[in-house]
């Protein structure tokens, strides 16, 4: 018995994986035998006490079981649009005087400018103020209860405010029956979720919700439910990686969505507006594809044992991730600054740290981890069509799985890389790419670039912990 | 024509760097980009009549030179059709990454720092997979239970600090390329297997596996758990027809156990454990190599049906006598420059009795240990592939220039009469040993010859035609720097041996004796 799969190796051709010098896989090479040289890099950055907590929760079943739980929730999750509403009726636990933002929790006083410029914005929208000192002295007040959107099985992008006459997308996960929300795209320039709040800003949410809601809501009930999904899995053959790049999506939501519209009796000219503001806005598409990723990563949260992440977010002075075995917990480090490109007249100096919810979509394998298949955004780091396909190759190592819905033509079809394991990240001390937008450091000046960030190493070194203090095996070092 | 603004993007950076410029903007036309130019001044009248389809090139640069050079860069750039092939996947960054993207990898080496080295093995072992661990400062409690997973899982856990091994003719690590035979080979010593198996290639036989143990394995600690299992994977091998077990002197415990199970396997084996005694093998009536080479000649004989017996292994005494002729007075010591460490150890083993004792590096007897490395002192064979000459630095057999330093100053001591070295040919070996160590033997040989001395250099080539060094061009280089170039280490030992009696009168007939 013992010998049996030794000598079974004896009459296998050899095919080595070679882990050290690169002399011993190159010497294979020229004797050709097939090798595969890993470009192994110490786990946890070789620290002793993060090596032991891997020690700790390296090839347990349960976790590996419970992974398999999380990720197939995610996988067998079918978000739909279902609905359109406003975020003080729909959205669960949403107070009176209760604003939503991006990212992990954080105070007034701790907020970057884009962040506080929304929020500024928001108040000045709601009427809780007459006017910008109002708004300020309101908002520093402690009478305004400030909470992440990830709390509220919402999401936002950039400062990602959620006030509660904003109209937001109900998306419905009709797997499982949780919901997602997200309000509507603003458009580029000077919009809210930058961090303006001209009254040329809260004039277009006023008539985002007066005019434009109403028509999208009475489209998006006669469609009675839109497969996201789908529409997802096509808008990355066509292109997007649905993060940074939603010219296909947002293309193919309004082919969807015309007839509906028609159908449902909007017309005139609010129907020729409303179907002009999507297609002046190719990032339309992200405030649906957002609330999709929201509803399937919720689907995979709350699993014991499990170690995938099931939310990256950045509120512009924080990074926040959370474990799907560990609901309730964030595990937080700051907020990084963004390499890429600028718009003219702007550069580094210009920048805000990493904002947003949508980080969400890598989280769920789009975004960056599909940028293989998204070619042309890969230039927003002055990068090839090579590094795109080693971003998301790369990925691969720090994931469960391949998706089963969304797949990349040029990897041969082959799933994105989906579900982020601590683990994973932590032995092989790969980090996510995130492919993201780049804000003003002031409040509203708006987008002054794009590029790729990480998530801060602290994130998953706490994750880690936390996980091996309660699920490890054996003693705490 | 259309560009995607992210190019365009990319071109307005790639101008903005460029000396002289003080801002760059590539931009389709659209209504929001030209608010943007007329923002930042950079607005034209011809840039207000332009539509969205039109691409503007707007650069503000201190002269006209930079103007025109920015232009021409920016127009190449927006020319430049993309030439990368996309098809380069990065290489995987992990165990997993690696067994994910070939399945069907059996063997896992590693040549990690020790720490990291074991943990990598589990994970290895773990994912069902063959491991090879060249690493060497994995601690023994690591070493046993590693081998005891190894074992539970009907796995193969070479090493830790395995040099060698050739499983189904795939040469890992340090290893030469050996034909296809019937002799299986286990061996806890590197270039002790690397002489047995390249010397059984050079008799004309050759080997089904060779499996490397470690150093370590048959200690009473580890107690032969990788050993028993090579055995019992050889004896069950119907390709294997002889075993040969290379290894020092096991605990005596391991030993009895080994010598037990290699008894009843059914399968003519020969034992070879350096510097032991032939009677523990030979009382168990099983075959007993006196040396490297010997193990060799017997296992090959008995893969031929023939008897294994000891064959005469002198030296030619001429050849001895010709290297002693030029000698001047005072010339009496050898000075052995080792890249195997078992090679040392086997010329010590066969000089030491012959030549009253060898201080060494590596010396098993405490009081012939060479107090200062740097230093020899008197006949001195060194382990230059020990920790203490390698810490930082590459193995003597990757990089054969390390020893040069020392032949140097060991041939410019006026009472040095014989300088030793081995050169050991092979997969993970220098491509070219010979042609970085034959100039050096000239020069010095040479620069003996002027001082009024012979120096004579005595090299070990272990190797076989097959090597990717091209055996026959290492032994002429070799050659013709004027070193004696023996087949084995045992032989260049013997010479040594038989030019030292020369010099000191001593009796000849000694060195016919194996």
């Amino acid at each position: 018995m013992t010998q049996n799969k030794i000598n079974q190796l004896f009459n296998t051709p050899v095919t080595v994986v070679n882990l050290g010098t690169t002399h011993f896989g190159e010497e294979l090479q020229k004797h050709g035998t097939p090798v595969v040289h890993v470009d192994w890099q110490p786990p946890a950055g070789g620290d002793a006490r993060l090596l032991a907590a891997l020690d700790r929760l390296a090839d347990r079943p349960e976790i590996q079981a419970a992974n398999t739980e999380a990720f197939n929730r995610m996988m067998a999750a079918r978000p739909l649009l279902v609905d359109m509403d406003l975020a003080g009726r729909v959205i669960p636990g949403m107070g009176e005087r209760t604003l939503l933002h991006a990212g992990p929790p954080i105070t007034w006083e701790r907020m970057s400018g884009p962040m506080r410029g929304a929020v500024l914005g928001a108040i000045l929208y709601e009427g809780w103020a007459a006017d910008l000192a109002g708004a300020e002295k309101l908002a520093a007040s402690g009478e305004i209860t400030f909470a992440p959107c990830h709390e509220h099985q919402a999401v936002g992008p950039m400062a990602g405010l959620v006030s509660p006459s904003m109209p937001v997308f109900v998306v419905e996960n009709a797997t499982h029956g949780n919901r997602a929300f997200c309000t509507i795209n603003e458009g580029l320039g000077k919009v809210l979720r930058y961090g303006a709040y001209s009254a040329e800003v809260l004039e277009r949410l006023r008539w985002m919700a007066d005019v434009l809601a109403p028509a999208l809501t009475a489209g998006i009930r006669a469609a009675g439910g839109i497969d996201l999904k789908q529409m997802i899995a096509q808008a990355l053959h066509m292109g997007d990686e649905c993060h940074n790049r939603n010219k296909a999506g947002t293309s193919l939501f309004i082919r969807t969505l015309a007839p509906h519209l028609v159908r449902a009796g909007v017309e005139g000219e609010t129907l020729a507006r409303t179907l002009e503001f999507m297609d002046k806005n190719d990032h339309f598409f992200l405030n649906l594809s957002m609330p999709f990723c929201k509803a399937v990563t919720d689907a995979g949260h709350g699993v014991p044992h499990s170690t995938l992440v099931t939310t990256m977010c950045r509120n512009g002075t924080e990074f926040g991730i959370r474990v799907s075995g560990l609901p309730g917990r964030w595990f937080t480090g700051p907020a990084q600054m963004i390499k890429g490109l600028y718009f003219p007249g702007f550069s580094e100096a210009d920048a805000n740290p990493d904002i947003g919810d949508s980080a969400i979509t890598e989280t769920t394998g789009i975004g960056g981890f599909a940028m293989a298949g998204a070619a042309a955004i890969v230039q927003f780091v002055g990068g090839t069509v090579a590094d795109a396909f080693r971003y998301t190759t790369t990925m691969y190592e720090i994931t469960h799985g391949e998706n089963q819905t969304f797949t990349v033509p040029h990897l041969n079809f082959r799933g994105t890389p989906t579900g982020i394991d601590v683990v994973k990240v932590m032995s092989t001390g790969i980090l996510p790419i995130i492919n993201t937008g780049i804000a003003h450091r002031e409040p509203g000046v708006g987008q002054v670039g794009a590029g790729l960030v990480h998530p801060p190493r602290q994130c998953f070194e706490q994750a880690l912990h936390a996980l091996a203090e309660q699920y490890g095996e054996g003693l705490a070092c | 024509m259309y560009y995607d603004s992210v190019i365009l993007m990319a071109i307005s950076r790639t101008l903005t760097e460029l000396d002289g410029v003080e801002e760059a903007v590539v931009t389709m036309a659209t209504d929001l980009n030209k608010e943007l130019l007329a923002k930042v001044g950079m607005s034209t009248g011809e840039v207000e009549q332009a539509t969205a389809s039109d691409l503007v090139i707007a650069v503000k640069a201190r002269d006209a030179v930079v103007m025109d050079q920015a232009l021409t860069v920016a127009e190449q750039k927006l020319a430049k059709r993309n030439q990368d092939t996309a098809s380069t996947e990065a290489p995987p960054r992990s165990l997993a990454g690696a067994l994910a993207r070939v399945p069907e990898a059996n063997l896992v080496l590693i040549s990690l720092p020790g720490a990291h080295a074991a943990r990598e093995a589990r994970r290895a072992l773990l994912a069902d997979r063959h491991v090879m661990l060249f690493s060497d400062n994995v601690p023994v409690a690591e070493e046993i239970a590693l081998k005891e997973l190894a074992n539970q899982r009907g796995l193969l856990l070479m090493g830790p600090d395995c040099g060698t091994a050739i499983i189904n003719g795939v040469p890992l690590a340090f290893a030469n390329v050996v034909r296809r035979g019937s002799i299986g080979v286990v061996g806890a010593s590197g270039t002790g297997t690397q002489e047995v198996t390249s010397l059984i290639h050079r008799l004309g036989e050759g080997i089904t596996q060779v499996i490397g143990t470690g150093g370590r394995d048959l200690s009473a600690a580890v107690g032969g758990l990788t050993t028993m299992a090579a055995l019992d994977a050889l004896a069950a091998d119907p390709a294997t027809r002889v075993i040969v077990m290379i290894s020092k002197p096991p605990a005596p415990a391991v030993a009895e156990r080994v010598l037990t199970k290699l008894a009843g396997l059914g399968k003519p084996a020969v034992v070879h454990f350096l510097g032991g005694d032939p009677a523990q093998v030979e009382s168990r009536g099983l075959v007993a190599g006196v040396t490297l080479a010997d193990t060799a000649k017997k296992a090959v004989a008995l893969a031929k049906g023939q008897p294994a017996v000891q064959q005469d292994n002198g030296v030619s005494t001429q050849l001895a006598a010709r290297e002693a002729a030029g000698m001047a007075a005072g010339q009496r010591w050898v000075r052995g420059l080792f890249g195997g460490g078992t090679l040392c150890d086997e010329a010590m083993f066969l000089l030491a009795p012959v030549v009253g004792g060898v201080y060494s590096n590596v010396a098993v007897d405490p009081n012939w240990q060479l107090p200062d490395p740097l230093v020899s002192k008197e006949h001195t064979l060194l382990d230059m592939g020990d920790d203490f000459f390698t810490v930082g630095r590459p193995h003597p057999m990757m990089e054969p220039s390390l020893r040069l330093a020392r032949l140097y100053a060991e041939a410019a001591d006026p009472e040095v009469a014989v300088v030793l070295m081995d050169v050991v040919l092979g997969y993970g070996s220098h491509p070219d040993p010979a042609g970085v160590l034959a100039p050096a033997i000239a020069e010095v040989k040479e620069a003996a010859r002027r001082a009024g001395r012979y120096l004579a250099v005595v090299v070990s080539l272990c190797g076989t035609d097959l090597d990717p060094q091209n055996l026959a061009e290492q032994e002429r280089k070799l050659a013709e720097a004027g070193a004696a170039v023996m087949p084995t280490n045992a032989q260049a030992a013997r010479l040594v041996a038989a030019i030292l009696q020369q010099r000191n009168g001593g009796n000849n007939s000694d060195t016919k004796q194996d």
